[in-house]
Formats: structure tokens, C-alpha cells, sequence
């Protein structure tokens, strides 16, 4: 079995009276692709956050590749080799596609590499035809690729994307599916969504949140025909 | 954001180069001198404001802690040099410190607002109660209201009894001027430059990608902190006075409006609002009909409402419009030509 990269220890995250994330006990190996699902208000976009360092959690401890980081700013996070994606784009929109995706890969190489490693990234992404135009005038869905680039050019282990198919058009998400595939060749990638569809074209370990805590984790096609899970996206108490 | 071509910036740099020479026969250098002070103090709050989104009520601490740096060490030192240089080094460090403070403790810009705003009130408070003899820096009292006359002004360095002054004291202030426009230029074009402009865009995105926000900004700020204080350092030599009113909010408030009238996001914006603006108060000053605040408060929400971008990129913008226009009108036999040569170059 390939090594633990990722994990959590009685990770828990508290707004006032309110439990966000409860006890959560995670565990993520090298070159997987979870997906994080569970309804509104089950806690995965909080667990995200958590890991990420986007926010501090109450209690617990998390621990990338065996270092104890649950107190660590979000850029330091980032800086071990971790590409993060939120679920609404963020980008800079007065800049270009390609100046959007040279910060990103000036951070981890110089001028000239950084030059280069953004155009193929662009390549990767496909992404040419608005390298040029300004992040601001871009369709939602552009602007979601716009992100994986960013996130791509500084060449991450590990990729963590919350919902990366959201408000995207069917042909949009085929691209954004395959760009994923493609990513985790060479990453391992924690995924947050909500779209089933695009969950079984791209899962095969899923992780289902429930009111804070996991209610089941196993292979996409159990998780997807078990009742429990049904019946709390049917918004049914299990 | 507007950015200008290196073709541009050398261009430019001729033609102010041109104004240098031009402008002292319609206007008294004494007062060119003090719009190129102004433009300078604007640039300092334009790059901070328009480049990294850090807007500091509180431009006019830093200006004014240039000018009185300058005073007390030329008092104490008896030459210009070295108090010019530490009068752009202590408001940068200050600059530097409140930074640190407010942007490691990650303020939200509303605080940042207040604080710098309250710094500025502090220090003007200061400022004036400091009546007494005890308020003494070396040889050098700091004279509360009344302020700090009879300091050594500007020189040539090496020698402390040529005096730069007059007609040579503005070339001196215009080739700053030039100096940080072409350094400022460089700065945001730069590895570093872009990383802060970036963060002002979104401040989460360049956190994600892995950078530091909060070096980047407070090293930002300091810049900025600098700039205002070598204005302040030439205030004072214009000047040859040091008074609390450099710390005021009017002060402050009249740099915020330079930027926005001139435009924010730009370089050459905020050095045409502060001339446009200081020359039009220099000339309200000079009658007494109509009250210089109320007008240039009118100005301020006239171009609010009708030219939020400012004047440099709505001037920008014409010019564009009339070299299309004027290329338009061309005859056909030129572009023709430019194709035959472009599709030469690709059967090549």
C-alpha cells in the first residue's frame, strides 16, 4: 500500500455553537483521487478549508506527508507542493490568462522557467485561444480552467479542488473531467463536489460528509447505492 | 490597470525632460517646485493605492515625518545629505512597522483605513504639543505649533554651503520626480511589482499560490512610506519650515483626491492630478470670491460621477480614439503594402 500523504486527527471546527467539521479522522495515499461529497451543510467545504489552512480548526491535528501543519498559514500549506483550488473562481481579473498563470509558476522558478512552464501549461489546459484576454471578460467556465492552470503551473503532488465542475456547462465539464484525469497521473487530488454525475465519471474512493462528520467511506459504486447515502441527499435523517 | 510600453516611458521621459526646461517661462519655479513636491507625494500614495489596493488615509504621516526627519538632522548634522537620506529612511521604516502591524495582524482594509487615519491624527497632535524645551532632539526643538524654522536647506552634497535653491532647486526636484516615475515604472513591472499588483487584484489567489501576502504588502507600504518621505524632505527644503500642518488630515485628504482625479491604477495620474489640482488651488488662494475647498470638492465629485477612472486614462483613451480615427482616414495603398510585406515574411 503507497504512503499516507494527508491526514486528519479529531479534526473538528466550531462557529460559535455551531460544529462545522466533528471529529473527522481522514487518511489520503499517494496518487489518489477522493471525492469529498455529502449535501449543503455537511461540513466538506469547511474540511477543505481546514486543510488548507483557509481556516484555523477549533481541536485536532492535520498532517501532510508526516508534518504537523494545523496551525500553518494557508501559503505555507501551498508552499509544500499543494495546489489549491476554491469553489468559486478566484482570479486576478484585471490581469491576463497568462499573467494569472506566470505568478503561479514564477514562484517556484525563475523568469525564464516560469515563462516556459506557463505556456505549457496553457497547453495542457488548452487554453491558447485566450491566453491573451483579460480574466474579467471570461465565461464562468473559462475562468474555472483559468484557475486549474494557475494551480498547474506550480506543479503540485497534491491538488485539492472544491467543486471544480460548478455552474459549468456540459461540454465544460467534459474538458474540466478529462483535465482532471490527466492531473492525477501525477498528483494525488482531493475533490469536493456535489454533481453525482461528474463524481462517478471521475471517483473511485469517496468520502461522504454528514453533518459535520463521515458517514461512510468506500468505492464510488457502494457509496453511490447505499441508502443511507440516498436518503441524506434526499434530505432524510439517517 | 494601464500600462505603458517601454517606447511610451522613454517618449514620455523626453517630453518631461522638454516641460523641464519650457514651463518655468509661464510659471514661477518657486511654485513648479512645490506641484513637482506634491506630484511626488501623489506618486507615493498611487503606487500603494492604484498598484497594491492598500488605501492609507494616512499618506501625510509619512510626508510629514520626512519633512521633520529632515529638518532635525540637518539641524543636528549641519549638512543635507545625510538627513535627505534619513528623511526617506525613517518614514519608510515607519511605514515599514505600522505595516508589519496591521497587515501581519490582517486587518481588513476598513481598519487599515481608521488606523492610518488615527496615526496621522496622533502624530499632528503630537506634533503641536511639542511647545517645550524639553521636546528637543539633539540641538534640534521640536516647536510645537510654531513649528521648526532655520534648518540647514538643501545643498550641494560634499560641499554644506553651496545651497541648492531657486531655479536649480526645481530642476533638482523635477529630475527626482523623473528618477521615481522611470524607478516606479520598473518596480511594478518587476517580479515583485507584479506579485503586489496581483495581490491588490486578489489578495486570496496569491495566498493559495503560495506567496506571502503580508511581507509583500508591508514592503509595498514601505515603499510607498519612502517616497512620501522624500517629498517631505524637499517640502521642508522648499519650505525652510517644518510646521505640524504637514500631518493634517486636509493634508492627507487632499492626496486621496489628487489620485482619484488624476486616476487611480496608473503612474502618470496621480503626478497630473497633484499639478492640476496644486496649481488650481495656488491660483484660488490668490482671490478670495470663492472658497478653494469648496471647489476642489466640486471637481472631486464631478469626476466621482462622471470620470471615475480619472483624468490620465480618460486622456489615454482620446488619444487612442484619435490615432485609430487618424489611421482610419489613411489611403489603402499603405496597409496594402504592410500585407504584401507580412505575407512576404510567411511564404519566406
Amino acid at each position: 500500500m503507497s504512503n499516507i500523504i494527508l491526514e486528519t486527527h479529531n479534526l473538528s471546527m466550531k462557529f460559535g455553537g455551531v460544529v462545522a467539521v466533528d471529529n473527522v479522522d481522514f487518511t489520503l495515499r499517494e496518487n489518489e483521487l477522493r471525492c469529498l461529497i455529502g449535501p449543503n451543510g455537511a461540513g466538506k467545504s469547511t474540511f477543505f478549508k481546514c486543510i488548507t489552512g483557509l481556516h484555523k480548526p477549533s481541536s485536532g491535528n492535520i498532517y501532510i506527508q508526516g508534518e504537523e501543519t494545523t496551525h500553518w498559514h494557508t501559503h505555507e500549506i501551498s508552499h509544500l507542493g499543494i495546489g489549491i483550488k476554491t469553489q468559486v473562481p478566484n482570479v486576478m481579473d484585471g490581469l491576463s490568462v497568462w499573467e494569472n498563470i506566470w505568478l503561479s509558476a514564477r514562484r517556484y522558478n525563475d523568469v525564464k522557467n516560469a515563462n516556459r512552464r506557463v505556456d505549457s501549461v496553457i497547453e495542457r489546459i488548452k487554453i491558447g485561444d485566450i491566453a491573451k484576454r483579460l480574466v474579467g471578460e471570461l465565461a464562468h467556465g473559462q475562468r474555472q480552467r483559468v484557475e486549474l492552470a494557475i494551480v498547474l503551473a506550480a506543479d503540485p503532488w497534491l491538488v485539492i479542488l472544491d467543486e471544480p465542475a460548478a455552474g459549468m456547462t456540459g461540454v465544460d465539464v467534459e474538458i474540466m473531467i478529462d483535465i482532471i484525469k490527466e492531473i492525477n497521473r501525477h498528483a494525488a487530488m482531493i475533490i469536493v463536489e456535489h454533481d453525482m454525475q461528474f463524481i462517478k465519471s471521475i471517483a473511485d474512493q469517496v468520502t461522504v460528509f454528514y453533518q459535520g462528520s463521515i458517514l461512510m467511506e468506500d468505492n464510488v459504486d457502494i457509496v453511490l447505492a447505499d441508502q443511507r447515502v440516498r436518503d441524506v441527499y434526499l434530505g432524510r435523517k439517517v | 490597470m494601464q500600462s505603458i510600453s517601454q517606447k511610451r516611458l522613454v517618449s514620455g521621459v523626453i517630453l518631461a525632460l522638454l516641460a523641464m526646461y519650457i514651463l518655468p517661462n509661464f510659471i514661477e519655479y518657486s511654485t513648479l517646485s512645490l506641484l513637482i513636491i506634491y506630484a511626488i507625494l501623489a506618486l507615493s500614495l498611487g503606487l500603494i493605492w492604484g498598484f497594491g489596493g492598500i488605501l492609507c488615509f494616512g499618506q501625510a504621516a509619512f510626508f510629514g515625518l520626512g519633512a521633520y526627519s529632515y529638518a532635525v538632522f540637518a539641524v543636528n548634522i549641519g549638512e543635507s545629505s545625510i538627513p535627505f537620506i534619513l528623511a526617506i529612511l525613517t518614514p519608510a521604516l515607519f511605514a515599514l512597522i505600522l505595516g508589519a502591524i496591521m497587515f501581519y495582524g490582517k486587518l481588513s482594509d476598513v481598519y487599515l483605513g481608521v488606523i492610518t487615519l488615527v496615526v496621522t491624527l496622533i502624530l499632528f497632535r503630537f506634533a503641536n504639543s511639542t511647545a517645550g524645551p524639553e521636546y528637543a532632539i539633539g540641538k534640534a526643538r521640536l516647536g510645537g505649533f510654531n513649528g521648526m524654522p532655520n534648518f540647514h536647506t538643501l545643498n550641494v552634497p560634499g560641499m554644506p554651503d553651496v545651497y541648492i535653491w531657486d531655479l536649480d532647486f526645481y530642476y533638482v526636484c523635477f529630475i527626482l520626480l523623473i528618477i521615481c516615475f522611470i524607478s516606479l515604472y520598473f518596480l511594478i513591472k518587476s517580479s515583485f511589482g507584479r506579485i503586489c499588483i496581483a495581490i491588490g487584484q486578489n489578495e486570496q489567489r496569491i495566498e493559495l499560490i503560495g506567496y506571502d501576502v503580508r511581507k509583500y504588502k508591508t514592503i509595498f507600504f514601505g515603499i510607498g512610506g519612502g517616497l512620501a518621505g522624500l517629498a517631505g524632505a524637499l517640502y521642508a527644503s522648499w519650505a525652510e519650515i517644518v510646521t505640524p500642518g504637514l500631518f493634517s488630515l486636509s493634508q492627507s485628504a487632499e492626496i486621496i483626491i489628487w489620485c482619484i482625479v488624476g486616476g487611480v491604477g496608473t503612474l502618470s495620474g496621480p503626478i497630473l492630478g497633484a499639478v492640476i489640482l496644486g496649481l488650481l488651488k495656488y491660483y484660488l488662494g490668490q482671490q478670495s470670491l470663492v472658497d478653494n475647498n469648496l471647489v476642489i470638492g466640486s471637481i472631486l465629485v464631478l469626476f466621482v460621477l462622471f470620470l471615475p477612472n480619472g483624468l490620465s486614462p480618460a486622456l489615454a483613451n482620446l488619444w487612442v480614439k484619435i490615432t485609430v480615427k487618424t489611421k482610419s482616414r489613411r489611403p489603402n495603398t499603405r496597409r496594402k503594402k504592410v500585407s504584401r510585406a507580412v505575407r512576404g515574411i510567411h511564404n519566406e
